[in-house]
């Protein structure tokens, strides 16, 4: 298939982080929509990016993912060939995007369009099911699933991409409480599997539960870039403290 | 006519019309089996070149693209009877393709109909992939598919839409009469199908048979949909 990416059969991948980004600046319409971001992100930790609506929170992931292109500025992985650093990477959208397919067509479109050789991805596919509590759905059509069962697949889509860094917009934004808590513990256990995650919310309480690191922007501008324990008890910026006080429309 | 009139047309007519079908007529069933062989042949050539063209013209970006779009779209629209003289122009004996001899042949009525239906199939199936791209756009560039490579997965996922798209197109071969009757010429036993025949009963002022085989055309046609929805239900099935 024409533009599929070449996996390498069993090769130990190359690191793609750390990451460093300098002077980040997206426009659109003559809007400035990420100003001049600059930090820094490590391997194995959970990123959390915060802020109110607007502040430029899906865009930042989506530079991240190669998904939209920066007008300027930097952004310096550890693996530098873009085909190998979308092979590390997965993508996790506030509404699940999922095939007119079964479950299991579904993932086997992702393994296949990521060049998994066919003998490996049956074994894959029921390991991702597996490691969401989906065992079992395989043959289920993909968009019956509950919203949170949904949001599930495609973290065991993700998953099953083995992906060195895992980027979530907002992934339990429409969920109920019981399914955004499952959805949380089966982030805390990709991070524990050495997936390095980088994701944003509106939910304090998820942030505060799941971040290691907190990357704060407003209108645009990074205006903090902290470790969680930090950022929670010391904000540094007027508009933090107004936003961790409940005082910005989150 | 009063409407009593009318009521009673239709009512002889839908009485001859279950006649002819219990008494399994050999000229009728020729002429069922025709019309179906002919506009199925026709929309299974046009799914063959529209399919494809419809994926192209909505994953592609070429210049002339939005021109050939609003060609197809305005294609849905082709009067049979000029298609029908347009046809009859290339293969009558002094026309390009006349050396072939297919003029008044099953083989003619096929080619205008797949002129017919191409436009129908390729437009609606370019607005059915657009809306899945839509929806997928994202998610195909995180997996690394560009869309083009992204083919395969568009056209199985619109399955449904693309099958209601080549029904379309069979309706539409199969109601029409000016474009067959131009290039078959509604030879008895030879090119003679359901809507040529009602036109011929038409005119010679057979009325009730010529209703009575517009039910017939009818319910060949209600048939091809249920054989179509029962299918897409067997499909849905198999998918989980």
């Amino acid at each position: 298939m024409i533009g599929r990416l070449a996996a390498a059969d069993g090769a130990e991948p190359a690191p793609l982080l750390p990451l460093e980004v300098e002077g980040l600046v997206v426009e659109a319409g003559g809007a400035r929509l990420l100003d001049g971001l600059a930090f820094t992100l490590r391997p194995q930790r959970c990123t959390v990016i915060l802020g109110p609506n607007g502040a430029g929170k899906s865009l930042l992931l989506r530079v991240l993912h190669g998904l939209v292109p920066p007008a300027r500025g930097t952004l310096r992985w550890s693996e530098p060939d873009p085909t190998l650093r979308r092979l590390a990477q997965a993508f996790l959208f506030q509404k699940p995007v999922l095939l007119r397919r079964s479950v299991r067509g579904d993932l086997a479109v992702a393994l296949s369009a990521r060049g998994v050789p066919r003998r490996q991805r049956r074994a894959r596919i029921e390991e991702a099911l597996a490691l969401v509590g989906l065992d079992g759905f395989a043959g289920r059509a993909a968009r019956s699933l509950s919203g949170g069962e949904q949001q599930r697949l495609a973290l065991a889509r993700a998953w099953a991409l083995r992906p060195q860094l895992l980027l979530a917009d907002e992934p339990t934004a429409s969920l109920d409480p019981a399914a955004t808590r499952a959805v949380e513990a089966i982030l805390r256990d990709l991070r524990a599997r050495g997936v390095t995650v980088v994701m944003s919310t509106h939910d304090l309480g998820q942030a505060r539960r799941l971040a290691d690191e907190v990357l704060f922007l407003h209108a645009g501008r990074l205006l903090e870039c902290a470790p969680a324990d930090r950022f929670f008890a010391r904000p540094v910026s007027a508009e933090a403290r107004a936003f961790l006080a409940g005082e910005l429309p989150g | 006519m009063g409407p009593l009139g009318i009521s009673g047309e239709i009512g002889e007519a839908a009485a001859t019309a279950l006649r002819l079908l219990a008494s399994a007529d050999p000229e009728l069933l020729g002429i069922v089996a025709l019309s179906l062989q002919v506009s199925l042949a026709a929309t299974a050539l046009a799914a063959l070149l529209a399919l494809p063209l419809g994926a192209l013209l909505a994953l592609a970006r070429f210049p002339g693209r939005g021109a050939l779009v609003l060609l197809v779209n305005a294609g849905m629209g082709l009067p049979p009877v000029v298609v029908g003289l347009l046809v009859y122009l290339l293969l009558s004996r002094s026309g390009p393709l006349g050396e072939y001899g297919l003029l008044f042949t099953p083989t003619a009525m096929v080619i205008a109909q797949t002129i017919l239906v191409t436009p129908i199939v390729a437009a609606l199936s370019r607005q059915a992939v657009t809306d899945l791209l839509e929806d997928y756009r994202e998610h195909l560039a995180s997996l690394g598919l560009r869309p083009l490579a992204a083919v395969p997965v568009l056209l199985v996922d619109a399955r449904f839409r693309l099958a209601t798209a080549c029904l379309a197109g069979f309706g539409r071969a199969a109601a029409e009469v000016g474009a067959i009757l131009i290039v078959g010429g509604n030879i008895r036993g030879h090119t003679r199908t359901m809507t040529t025949a009602i036109a011929l009963e038409t005119s010679k002022g057979a009325l009730a048979q010529a209703l009575a085989l517009g039910f017939v055309l009818l319910l060949v046609v209600l048939s091809v949909n249920l054989a179509a929805a029962g299918l897409q239900r067997v499909a849905r099935r198999l998918e989980g």
